[in-house]
């Protein structure tokens, strides 16, 4: 009390209001804060799941709750500037009407497209059926390219170009999703490099500093005290590998290098064998669903289970992948951080690639010329007269697999095992045990299915739509999961560490997701027989055409844009900023470096007098 | 209501000396009174100010239930001369100014030492740290660290801390090294 007397009579009258009316202020900023978090989706829900279960399983739901959001934007997105002005002009709102153009120079034989919508009395069945696989009466509905065989809304005296409006919405989309997750990323990123740059004291940090004092649930304690056991064994762990690492023999590395070498050749050789079954499973679904629908034959189950052959596949791989490729990890003696790291990745490019493979795959069918098919238009006009809803549909079974999947294993899989653990006290179950939460699993099946949403938005609009109640439902899915079967993990996982590396898959998955898309857009001929863009060659050339009814000066700046003259000297001003930025950040660590080296002299400096002070004592 | 009522049993003048003394405001000292009263069984709340509270009652309290060093902090600010480490209202006062947001990092380093030498004997020694460790990583058998393990890391604080080489941690090695530590500010602190 003395001492606080003291200091507290040091303080000026000015300080001190100044002091009191900071308090203040912050009080308020936090009520208000606590108002805002009732808007927030999900707010109270995801704050409840952090204090019993860890910041870690929170950031999935919080990256959840992000999806939803983005899917949700999307949808409007699409739904405003492509939908709207069809349904608005179907019903005659606002003196609007549609213009169809027909195609010019194009031969007959491209245009024909009758698909079956469902006419006159079929049975529930069929129905049941054509949802599930996107055929049917659901081809005709704005869900799929299909519908949008329009070339012009007019509304009133203004002409909508609706397929400049398809072209454009698409780009708008992807742009939008690149910029949130760049700027999500970008806390996470700044977070992890601050983390990752070796602390000074990290043990006395973790040990002096380590408890949070302001912890007054009983759970989050034993979660504290859980984490920070794990921290340090982790750490230490890590400690004593390093210097087995450092002491290894020349042999030793040798041997080393060369297993990694030889399980990678394995790892490599698993992955052709998963491509090229999707490959062939594609290949054998496409021909085999086609007769069948083209003949109207029975048998309707069997032609379910053929259309959804490559989904299943698909599945399966992305289910044993990952048990191989933990199970191989271990034999190549890394440290534990980098091995987690590693099976993920190595995951995440088997999930990402299969996407990639199945699209492939369909486009090769698409255009397959065998016996001269293409010459008229381009691709397969016999069996694919309108590809690109076939391409969504392929999408939108994924998708609805993928929903099955999810909310399946559940019901079969951890509610039995729960079960079964409770009621069971035999020693082989218990072994089992009851399941964790495995975050990175979890994690990458909803990016999965959001890199399927975002390739799929370009032939089936309204897919955003689904994607977003798929969220929804799965977010209450998962944690009804989360509080009935799961204990909470033995290994916490650091929150901004883990957030980061979501997002960064995340923009993985949206970078892969270009790829085809830009195959679609710009290099394989559109169907001439249906979409927006039968008057074009390909779908870019809308932009091109546009650019042309422009005035000339517009048209002069933006072709000159995309000339050499313009975008050499842009790229070597672009390369420069880049090189400078790289120079600073190179500066900033050097001068962290050596703050460093002078805070250990300083504290040399300290030890050496302390030490004349004590032999002055003596 | 409540906030009207019991300002009136603490005098002003002593609630100008308790703003005067410690780190805390006007509004915190009167929920620190609050929250203090409630200990109390009904008869004695009227002279709260002077009654002491047994331990166990203020280890009901949520900010200390699940503090691992709840008997160490009740131990450290007590200042009852009979040893049973009962707190008066002044005491609870000091342990709130210490652990509030405006302590300065000085005052919270001093006592988070006295908190974490367990023997009361001035150093950190490897026994202290020993319980420390203990304490972060929770009760029961198999939240302990192996003794190998928590040998290695004695050892790791001793080489980042102890600067004299004695093999103790005292009071203003102590400080230097949390001084040097970002998450010391923010988590010595409870908020009623």
């Amino acid at each position: 009390r003395a001492s606080q007397q003291a200091d507290t009579e040091r303080l000026s009258r000015w300080k001190k209001w100044r002091r009191t009316s900071s308090k203040s202020l912050k009080k308020a900023l936090s009520e208000v804060k606590g108002l805002s978090s009732y808007l927030v989706l999900w707010q109270r829900d995801i704050h409840s799941i952090e204090g019993k279960f860890g910041t870690g399983i929170q950031s999935y739901f919080s990256f959840l709750r992000f999806l939803v959001l983005l899917n949700f934007i999307i949808f409007i997105l699409m739904f405003s500037f492509v939908t709207l002005p069809i349904i608005i002009s179907k019903y005659g709102i606002f003196n609007s009407t549609i213009a169809y153009i027909s195609p010019k120079n194009i031969e007959e034989n491209c245009t024909i497209y009758e698909p079956s919508g469902n006419k006159g009395l079929v049975y529930f069945y069929t129905y049941l059926k054509d949802l599930f696989s996107g055929t049917g009466f659901l081809e005709v509905t704005s869900l799929f390219y299909g519908y949008y065989t329009i070339d012009a809304v007019w509304i009133s005296i203004m002409r909508y170009n609706l397929p400049l409006a398809y072209l454009l919405a698409t780009f708008a989309y992807l742009a939008l999703s690149l910029l949130w997750i760049i700027k999500r990323s970008a806390e996470g990123f700044m977070q992890n490099l601050v983390h990752d740059a070796d602390p000074f004291q990290s043990y006395c940090n973790k040990v002096f500093a380590g408890w949070d004092f302001c912890i007054t649930d009983p759970n989050a304690a034993r979660l504290k005290h859980r984490s920070l056991q794990y921290e340090l064994q982790t750490d230490l762990e890590e400690e004593k590998l390093k210097q087995k690492i450092a002491e290894r023999t020349m042999k030793e590395k040798l041997r080393i290098y060369s297993l990694r070498i030889f399980i990678n050749i394995i790892v490599f050789a698993i992955l052709l064998g998963c491509f090229y079954s999707i490959y062939r499973v594609t290949v054998f679904s496409q021909e085999n669903s086609n007769v069948s629908i083209r003949n109207d034959t029975g048998t309707d189950s069997a032609n379910l289970l053929v259309q959804y052959l490559p989904s299943m596949v698909i599945t399966l791989a992305n289910f044993i992948g990952p048990l191989i490729f933990s199970f191989l990890i271990r034999f190549e003696d890394y440290t534990p951080a980098f091995e987690i790291k590693l099976t993920l990745m190595r995951c995440v490019f088997v999930r990402l690639a299969s996407i990639g493979v199945l699209l492939l795959s369909l486009w090769s069918q698409i255009s397959d010329c065998g016996t001269d098919k293409c010459k008229p238009c381009g691709y397969n006009y016999k069996l694919y007269p309108c590809w690109e809803s076939d391409v969504g549909q392929e999408m939108y079974k994924l998708m609805i697999f993928d929903f099955i999947v999810i909310l399946a294993v559940p019901l079969f899989v951890d509610f039995p095992r729960k079960l079964l653990v409770t009621h069971c006290s035999c020693k082989l179950i218990q072994l089992f045990g009851q399941q964790e939460f495995g975050i990175s699993d979890n994690v990458l099946e909803i990016i999965y299915g959001q890199t399927i949403c975002w390739i799929g938005t370009f032939f089936s609009p309204l897919l955003p739509a689904i994607a977003t109640i798929k969220y929804f439902i799965i977010f209450y899915v998962k944690k009804i999961i989360l509080i009935h079967t799961r204990k909470p993990a033995a290994r916490p996982i650091r929150a901004s560490g883990s957030n980061f590396f979501f997002l960064v898959v995340l923009l993985i998955g949206l970078i892969l997701a270009f790829i085809p898309l830009g195959i679609s857009i710009a290099r394989i001929p559109s169907s001439k027989a249906c979409g927006p863009f039968r008057n074009f060659n390909t779908s870019w050339e809308v932009i091109p055409d546009t650019i042309l009814e422009f005035p000339t000066v517009v048209q002069q700046i933006l072709f000159g844009m995309a000339s050499e003259a313009f975008a050499v000297p842009f790229f070597m001003i672009i390369c420069i900023i880049m090189f400078y930025f790289i120079a600073l950040a190179r500066a900033h660590k050097q001068v962290v470096e050596q703050l460093r080296e002078q805070l250990v002299l300083e504290s040399r400096d300290k030890m050496f007098l302390i030490r004349k002070i004590t032999e002055a004592q003596r | 209501g409540a906030m009207g009522g019991s300002a009136s049993l603490i005098p002003q003048d002593l609630l100008s000396e308790y703003q005067e003394l410690t780190f805390l405001s006007k509004q915190e000292i009167l929920l620190a009174y609050k929250r203090f009263s409630e200990l109390l069984p009904k008869e004695e709340r009227e002279s709260a100010c002077s009654t002491r509270v047994p331990k166990s009652q203020i280890l009901t309290l949520p900010e200390l239930r699940a503090n691992p060093f709840q008997h160490r902090i009740c131990h450290v600010f007590s200042t009852s001369e009979t040893g049973d480490d009962s707190m008066s209202f002044e005491d609870f006062l000091d342990m709130l100014s210490v652990f509030s947001d405006s302590a300065t990092s000085d005052i919270k380093s001093h006592y988070a030492f006295r908190i974490f030498d367990f023997d009361d004997d001035g150093t950190l020694d490897r026994k202290d740290l020993e319980q420390l460790v203990n304490c972060l990583t929770g009760q029961g058998e198999e939240s302990r660290l192996s003794s190998a393990e928590m040998e290695q890391l004695i050892q790791n604080i001793l080489e980042e801390s102890d600067i004299d080489k004695d093999g103790t941690i005292n009071i203003s090695e102590f400080q230097h090294v949390v001084s040097r530590s970002p998450d010391f500010a923010s988590s010595f602190k409870i908020v009623l």
